[in-house]
């Protein structure tokens, strides 16, 4: 990347955090100023780290613009831009029931100012606008032969919450993660979505920032840091454990810690990694921990044909056979749309008790015993 | 300003801007005919007033969105053409280092953000550098071009009303050449007044014959002077046509052959300037001229023919910053 130095993964790479981690209790920060004991550190949301991450760059980039439905009164859907309508004049768009229109309005802003970011209300709206995220925004820098710089975030609340069924609970990733020129993000605490969108918004690459609607109200320590950046790139190693390597994304990271809170007690050792970013993916963090377990169980939201998960698993299998002693294992949505109904709709994602059967079940048979 | 107050500098300007789009895109024609060009051109033979009655309205640092028939808007807007040629080419000195062809071929540097394969994808990009000029209020407007076939995606009206909305100095250049590939508009469309529909978009609205290149100048200077004021977009129809198929491949079944003879033969904008620069005594020098972008031409395609292809390593190169 032309404007930020990036450190190689491996750099980037954390000692594994001991212990397990509560749901939403904190990051590996792998920002080095989170270790540096002088920032302080407070226990906010989700949702307030990324309020602080728009508003800390709205004031550090006097060209940033915002565009979205509802995003000023009550601060849009879920409340992220309270007060930014008197903090901000000028710079917010609150924009009509327009999704191509506000992808491709922010990525004209983009290409000759910039930074513009695109609140989508819900990432099934996306849909909506592939023209303008998959046609124009991800490959114009390639189809000019680099002249194009594209700082242009797309931030978007994506996956389940109760009964809004299938055309607002939706995991998207993968659609995205496809095309070459995007990058694509999922936070899966307060920390790292404020450091992965300060990052997104200082870069100048489109980016796909999906934020999933049940971590919002979730709270994590996050250092008081006006350059906290979390690089695209770059795994956090949330759990660190010996038997076992368990890489989730997003809602699912909490889920496979408790997972792995329960393998525990059952005597197995897994470790749980979270790449935050699918595009690019951080292989040698996921590489080193399957070379040092043996094993790997890939765990997402989203159906899991064709999903990101079915990619890391296929990428494990290909490039690290040897250090496996049995199959890669994935876990995914079922191939079917999201059901309305309560009881349908649970069986409709992964649950914390098939993470953990099927880590129990690709260990040895003496040691699931256990 | 009004239609007589070009000086005759600006008058014998135009019409060397239009030839040389038209001998560009001839020659690129021809070229592609031979092989030399990889990819499908679409050419805008006929349509050079609207490209260079336009852009020649604009300010340095203006925007331009165009569309797959770019080639003229690029010239226009400032362009190479040795550059231009190049990237026709395939060639590393092309504009997007032959990644991008004559369907996405763009120079930042003047403005132009590119052709673009999709229809329809313009409106928005136009508005958004619009948007930003209205945002850093550094007094630029942004022109999207598209055709008459671009009316039915729904981000025209998506943009029409936000760009309204948002008071954004915005200019809506509608290039009617009367065909969406192969259809004729009235086979798909049922606006028979384009620049009518600006009205329901509190909007203003212009339709005039895109072949007089001063009055499609004085129209778009005149938006554009609005635009700056801070009074909003205006949506300009341009009534014109193309001199040959949708693209380098078309051949042509939903018209006949004599109809287009007709077409140029009394719908040509450079002969129709020419006659008047003629009579008015301006263009004694004809031959001269004619000879500098004839030999414009001949340089831009040796330039193209002189560049190396990009090496193989620029496959994985500008995928990101």
């Amino acid at each position: 990347m032309s404007t930020h130095e990036t450190p190689s993964p491996a750099a980037l790479r954390q000692a594994p955090q001991g212990g397990a981690r509560k749901l939403g209790s904190g990051p590996a920060f792998s920002h080095e100023s989170a270790f540096q004991g002088e920032a302080k550190v407070r226990e906010i949301t989700f949702r307030d780290a990324i309020r602080e991450a728009l508003a800390e760059e709205m004031e550090r980039q006097p060209s940033m613009i915002i565009i979205g439905e509802d995003i000023l009164p009550g601060g849009g859907t879920f409340g992220i831009h309270q007060g930014f309508g008197t903090r901000f004049p000028g710079r917010m768009f609150e924009a009509p029931i327009s999704e191509a229109a506000i992808i491709g309005t922010a990525l004209g802003a983009a290409l000759t100012g910039g930074p513009a970011v695109a609140e989508i209300m819900y990432s099934d709206f996306l849909t909506v606008c592939m023209d303008e995220i998959v046609n124009q925004a991800a490959k114009i820098r390639y189809m000019t032969g680099g002249q194009a710089r594209v700082p242009l975030v797309i931030r978007t609340p994506c996956g389940m919450t109760k009964g809004i069924a299938a055309q607002h609970s939706q995991s998207l990733e993968a659609w995205f993660a496809h095309v070459p020129g995007l990058r694509v993000v999922m936070p899966s605490t307060p920390a790292d979505a404020k450091g992965l969108l300060k990052f997104a918004l200082r870069g100048e690459d489109p980016v796909i920032f999906l934020e999933h609607k049940l971590l919002y109200g979730t709270k994590g320590p996050v250092p008081e840091d006006a350059d906290l950046l979390v690089p695209f790139g770059s795994a956090a190693v949330v759990r660190a454990g010996s038997d076992l390597s368990i890489v989730a994304t997003g809602l699912m990271v909490s889920r496979a810690l408790e997972a792995a809170a329960r393998l525990e007690q059952a005597g197995i050792s897994a470790e749980v990694i979270d790449p935050r970013t699918v595009s690019p993916i951080d292989w040698e963090t996921i590489f080193a921990s399957v070379d040092k377990t043996g094993r790997a169980l890939i765990v997402n939201e989203a159906t899991l044909v064709c999903s990101v998960a079915s990619e890391i698993a296929a990428t494990i299998a290909e490039k690290r056979f040897n250090s496996l002693d049995g199959p890669v294992r994935r876990i995914g949505s079922p191939f079917v749309p999201k059901p309305s109904t309560p009881g349908l709709e649970k069986l409709a994602y992964p649950s914390i008790d098939e993470i953990f059967s099927t880590a129990r079940e690709m260990m040895p048979r003496k040691r699931a015993l256990v | 300003m009004s239609d007589s107050d070009f000086t005759s500098g600006q008058l014998v300007s135009f019409w060397r801007g239009m030839l040389r789009i038209r001998l560009f895109e001839q020659a690129a024609l021809y070229q592609s005919s031979i092989g030399k060009i990889y990819g499908a051109l679409h050419s805008c033979e006929g349509q050079e007033s609207c490209c260079v009655g336009v852009c020649s309205a604009l300010e340095k640092g203006d925007y331009a969105a165009s569309t797959h028939r770019g080639h003229g808007h690029t010239l226009a807007m400032g362009a190479r053409m040795d550059r231009m040629m190049a990237e026709l080419f395939g060639r590393v000195d092309g504009y997007c280092r032959g990644k991008g062809g004559s369907l996405h071929i763009a120079d930042l540097g003047v403005g132009m953000l590119g052709a673009n394969g999709i229809v329809g994808a313009g409106y928005a990009i136009a508005a958004g550098a619009a948007l930003n000029a209205k945002v850093t209020k550094n007094g630029r407007v942004a022109v999207v071009f598209f055709g008459d076939g671009a009316i039915t995606r729904g981000t025209f009206h998506e943009v029409m009303n936000m760009a309204s909305l948002w008071k954004l100095p915005l200019l809506l250049v509608c290039e009617n050449n009367e065909y969406a590939q192969y259809m004729h508009w009235s086979d798909t469309m049922v606006f028979d007044n384009i620049a009518g529909l600006a009205r329901n978009y509190h909007m203003e609205g212009v339709q005039l014959d895109g072949n007089d290149v001063r009055a499609v100048h004085t129209t778009v200077r005149n938006a554009a002077q609005r635009a700056r004021a801070g009074d909003g977009p205006t949506l300009i129809e341009l009534k014109t046509q193309r001199f040959h198929g949708h693209s380098s491949g078309d051949p042509q079944l939903y018209r006949s052959k004599s109809s287009v003879e007709e077409l140029r033969r009394t719908r040509d904008p450079i002969a129709r300037l020419e006659a008047e620069l003629v009579a008015l005594g301006l263009l004694a020098n004809r031959d001269a001229l004619l000879a500098e972008v004839e030999a414009e031409v001949a340089q831009a395609i040796a330039f193209a023919e002189a560049s190396p292809y990009p090496a193989d390593v620029e496959v994985g190169q500008h995928v990101y910053a």
